[in-house]
């Protein structure tokens, strides 16, 4: 009878199930009448067809774009409840104080919220972005492969799947969030958090291998007739840098796991501490993957300010031949610098130095392109609409933290500094005030394409300026103590004088908390208000790329008909020669086709990690040849694709020519 | 600046080649491509079977070097008769994509190597001397 | 194939839309190549993190069994030559192919995968025999990254007959359409691409192996 039960259950039991934590067991009840209460909305609603039809199934890149933005944007709620649970417990553990999480519990909020940050908030919200601006700036019906797209959301869903279900099955990693060996190997860590890191990453990282694939491709083989490598909007070149990035670097991230979890399931020695094994070999691979991560968070971001500080200057990009170079020298560079990660490792002073001046090098491109943007708004009719103000925070704090980080380039400095709270601090003022103040850019900017209708303004004002200041609040005095030389990840202090430092940090995170909450809200009442934040002329800002030169939201087909660019900013250009797009001549247009495979197969990989963590062999064996069978199932259909019959398209485009023409 | 260029028809039609020239421009090869990539492939690795089996040129040092040298030779000659790389296909796309790469597998291979080795002799001498036993 | 909307004067006003509408928009076939060679650097790219592994860890033996031991070199040269063989038949299947000889082409593809399927059994048999002998992927992080290495590229040649055969039975009843060549294409790159991969392993796996 036992034997049954593990074979089927593997690991899997009762006593998996983390109901002696309250916190948690708090945070299921939540989730679980949050999520029944959505399920049956849904129901009651009959939107399941609707969803699965138009959503799931869906291979329009704007409809995937969106979906990754929703999905980003829930799992910021979830990393954020880590956060605050972090600030909350370091604020109030002195002394006798043990706080209110124990340090079991602790180890897996800070590596959860690691993870769930890098891997299912930044990464989703930039693919995402990329995914509905790309093909629209640089007028493509879709990308490359309509289909891989669909499948790529869908493997990234089942990841955030895994790390979602490790929070009430089982446990997640203890280990930080990159899971170092020897503490990741099974000697020191048998549960299976370390098993759902390793197989969220994995399936999530192949939609991202495949995601970054298909845009390379896009922007390479779909660009509109006269677009030439140097017309092309920079929003798109930093997109395409940041997607070799993924396609050069993922690779590497997935075999270093791969090693990980052979020395956990197989026994091999790659890291183990004996028979030849060496723990310091997974810190280098994975920070070979890693540096070349934090640019491909940072580059398609950089795109979005140019073009923001471009259209709210009312002036062309300064220096756009410097900007491309600029990026694609980061590019490359960012393959020569992993080794900063880990100058304290002992690799001695040739090597360091080497490094040292390889990461300080990397510094002047990016302080070309700031200067880039201060040029472009020198001497332009600056309108502060909330991307714009977005795009001054960044400046200012994307600055102070990229000095800190050269600070750390030191490698003397950096034996100091290694993992104190000065690093932590480092790295939220870029990610935060880059990847993050970046994408509340792009959402302000580009909502009205997505959705037809503006963001309403006070609510963002509130919501930016809880989350400038918030920040600063927050993180100031983790680089003080950084600098005293208090270290990360602590549960539990003795030194009663650093307690006011935390509790004002704890201060900060409570601010931008409430900067969260108002972007909800402004998400909420401009939807609520819409018609009186309606755009019907599809260029709300006066915009200089091609996504403006259709309506809002953009018709399936994007264009009806393929524009022709002669200039780099296509758009401002037709505007300013008057061109009128023709009112007669369409045609059937052919669209890919919507298919259910996507869903399917990242299902199939979900439940294969699933088996995987839990040792249910024949779960994992059934969904792994389930994956290959639907795979080629998938490929014995070769009908893929329809025609949007002339007549919707003439009577969607006459339809917007009368909005056009109300709006004038 | 080109806003005042003229464009006729003719123009058009090669800018829409050269940006949606359509299905793969990847040559198949002849069979005469083949068979030249063949017979050289078949020298080029019998030569270092050759010399590491009978360890006919001596020194250990020198043979490394050889087939060192004719597996980067074999690998050029793979590329160029069997996947058909050159400087042309997809507008150069894939050579650049293959120059990239191989950039990036020489920093990967190379680097760590070097990181590693300056690792294990600074943080590991034991085990530094036992590698330098096993050599 | 295009014309001009604005055709007054086309001195004065360019083009600023292709009435015209071929489907170049949604012909994914365009980009399948690139796409498929995107994806095989970035595989280029798990090889190098495993011949990085095997250049680090290679020579620690801890104890066990060194490469000079185990490896042996007859067997290694046969099941390139395997390889090499199942190279040049996949090639006259694409020749065959442009031809639009159907029967040729699939009787070339049976003939590659028979030879894929010769070099498969020539490597588990040496698998088969190194564990055999103690000398499994637990043994020592030499042979950690050995096996891991070797089988990744077998696990290629595995997943490439599986695609293999998918292929085969798509051209006997699809034909030779142009989705098909674009497979076929496609994964003739891919059966290249793990020869060129072999060439680094033979080199620095076994022949430098037996070398050190």
């Amino acid at each position: 009878m036992d034997n049954i039960i593990k074979t089927i259950f593997g690991r899997l039991s009762i006593e998996s199930l983390p109901i002696h934590e309250p916190i948690v067991v708090g945070t299921f009840l939540g989730v679980a009448v949050g999520g029944i209460a959505v399920l049956a909305l849904i129901t009651k609603f009959k939107l399941w067809g609707y969803l699965w039809k138009e959503w799931f199934t869906t291979v329009d890149h704007k409809r995937i774009g969106i979906m990754y933005m929703i999905l980003g944007i829930v799992m910021l709620l979830r990393g954020f409840a880590d956060a605050l649970m972090m600030r909350g417990q370091q604020a109030i553990a002195f002394g006798d104080n043990q706080g209110f999480l124990n340090s079991h519990h602790y180890d897996q909020v800070f590596t959860a919220h690691g993870v769930i940050m890098i891997f299912f908030v930044a990464m989703p919200i930039i693919t995402g972005l990329m995914n509905y601006v790309v093909p629209l700036q640089i007028g493509a019906r879709d990308v490359s492969f309509p289909y891989l797209n669909n499948l790529s959301f869908w493997m990234t869903a089942g990841g955030v799947v895994l790390v979602m279900a490790s929070l009430f099955i089982g446990e997640f990693a203890r280990t930080g969030w990159l899971a170092f060996p020897p503490l990741s190997e099974l000697d020191f860590s048998p549960d299976v958090g370390v098993d759902y890191y390793i197989w969220a990453l994995q399936v999530a990282g192949v939609g991202t291998t495949l995601s970054g694939i298909n845009l390379i491709a896009t922007i390479i083989k779909m660009r509109a007739p006269g677009m030439t490598m140097m017309k092309l909007p920079v929003f798109c070149w930093t997109s395409l840098c940041a997607n070799v990035l993924i396609v050069a670097s993922f690779p590497v991230l997935t075999a270093t796991l791969v090693l990980l979890s052979l020395d956990r399931y197989v026994g091999t020695n790659f890291f183990t501490n004996n028979l030849g094994g060496n723990p310091m070999m997974y810190v280098n691979l994975i920070w070979i993957w890693g540096h070349p991560e934090v640019y491909i968070l940072i580059l398609p971001l950089f795109g979005v300010f140019s073009e923001v500080t471009s259209t709210f200057s009312g002036k062309r990009l300064f220096g756009y031949t410097s900007m491309v170079y600029a990026t694609i020298v980061i590019t490359i560079l960012s393959y020569l610098v992993w080794l900063h990660h880990f100058f304290t490792m002992g690799s001695g002073a040739s090597v360091n130095s080497f490094f040292g001046i390889t990461t300080m090098v990397i510094s002047i491109p990016t302080g070309a392109k700031i200067f880039n943007w201060l040029f472009t708004m020198y001497k332009g009719r600056i309108r502060f609409e909330l991307p714009m103000m977005w795009t001054i925070a960044f400046m200012l704090t994307f600055t102070i933290g990229g000095m800190t980080g050269v600070l750390l380039a030191v490698p003397p400095a950096d034996f100091v500094l290694h993992n104190s709270l000065f690093l932590i601090a480092h790295f939220h003022n870029v990610i935060i005030g880059g990847v993050l103040f970046g994408a509340f850019a792009a959402i302000n900017y580009w909502w009205p394409k997505a959705f037809g209708f503006k963001l309403n303004q006070f609510w963002g004002k509130v919501s930016f300026w809880l989350w400038v200041v918030g920040f600063w609040v927050a993180f100031t005095p983790l680089y003080v103590m950084g600098l005293m030389g208090v270290t990360r990840r602590l549960h539990h202090f003795d030194d009663p004088s650093l307690q006011i430092w935390f509790v004002i940090a704890a201060f900060g995170a409570l601010m931008i908390a409430g900067g969260i909450g108002a972007f909800l809200v402004q998400i909420g009442v401009s939807i609520w208000k819409k018609e009186e934040l309606r755009d019907v002329t599809g260029d709300p800002w006066n915009g200089r790329t091609l996504e403006w030169a259709t309506s809002s939201p953009p018709p399936d087909y994007n264009f009806a008909f393929t524009p022709v660019i002669h200039e780099l900013d296509a758009w401002y250009d037709m505007k300013d020669k008057k061109a009128q797009a023709p009112t007669e001549g369409y045609r059937a247009i052919h669209m890919p086709k919507n298919t259910g495979t996507g869903v399917i197969i990242a299902g199939l990989s979900t439940a294969f990690g699933f088996g995987m963590i839990w040792y249910m062999w024949w779960l994992a064996a059934i969904a792994l040849i389930g994956v290959v069978v639907v795979a080629i199932w998938h490929t014995f259909n070769y009908d893929r694709d329809f025609y949007i019959p002339v007549e919707e398209v003439v009577a969607t485009e006459s339809e917007r020519r009368r909005l056009l023409g109300q709006g004038a | 600046m080109s806003a005042h260029h003229p464009h006729g028809h003719g123009d058009h039609a090669n800018l829409d080649h050269d940006l949606h020239s359509h299905g793969d421009t990847h040559g198949h090869g002849s069979l005469k491509g083949y068979m030249i990539g063949f017979v050289l492939s078949v020298i080029l690795t019998a030569i270092p079977f050759w010399a590491v089996m009978t360890g006919a040129l001596g020194d250990t040092q020198t043979t490394a070097l050889v087939i060192m040298g004719l597996a980067f030779v074999q690998i050029v000659v793979h590329m160029i008769y069997f996947l058909h790389m050159n400087t042309k296909s997809e507008g150069g796309w894939t050579m650049m994509a293959l120059v990239f790469t191989a950039v990036l597998v020489l920093i990967t291979l190379s680097g760590s190597i070097w990181v590693m080795y300056h690792m294990n002799t600074n943080m590991m001498p034991d085990m530094a001397a036992q590698m330098g036993g096993g050599m | 194939m295009s014309t001009d909307v604005l055709s007054a004067d086309p001195a004065k006003n360019p083009t600023y839309y292709l009435v015209e509408d071929e489907d170049h928009h949604h012909e994914s076939g365009g980009s399948t190549a690139i796409g498929f060679w995107m994806y095989l650097m970035s595989d280029c790219l798990i090889f190098a993190i495993l011949f990085a592994t095997y250049g680090v860890l290679g020579t620690s033996y801890a104890g066990g069994p060194t490469p000079r031991e185990i490896f042996e070199l007859p067997l290694v040269a046969l099941n390139t030559s395997m390889l090499l063989l199942s190279s040049i038949t996949y090639g006259f299947a694409m020749i065959a192919m442009e031809k639009n000889q159907k029967s040729s082409t699939l009787i070339w593809l049976g003939i590659t995968g028979l030879f894929g399927l010769a070099f498969l059994s020539i490597e588990l048999y040496e698998f088969a025999n190194l564990i055999h002998e103690g000398a499994g992927p637990q043994r020592s992080a030499f042979l950690s990254s050995f096996f891991t290495l070797v089988g990744t590229h077998g696990l290629h040649v595995t997943f490439g007959s599986i695609w293999l055969v998918t292929l085969m039975v798509q051209v006997g009843r699809f034909g030779l359409i142009e989705a098909n060549k674009r497979r076929l294409m496609c994964l003739s790159m891919f059966w290249h691409f793990l020869d060129v991969v072999w060439i680094g392993v033979f080199t620095f796996v076994y022949l430098l192996g037996v070398l050190r």
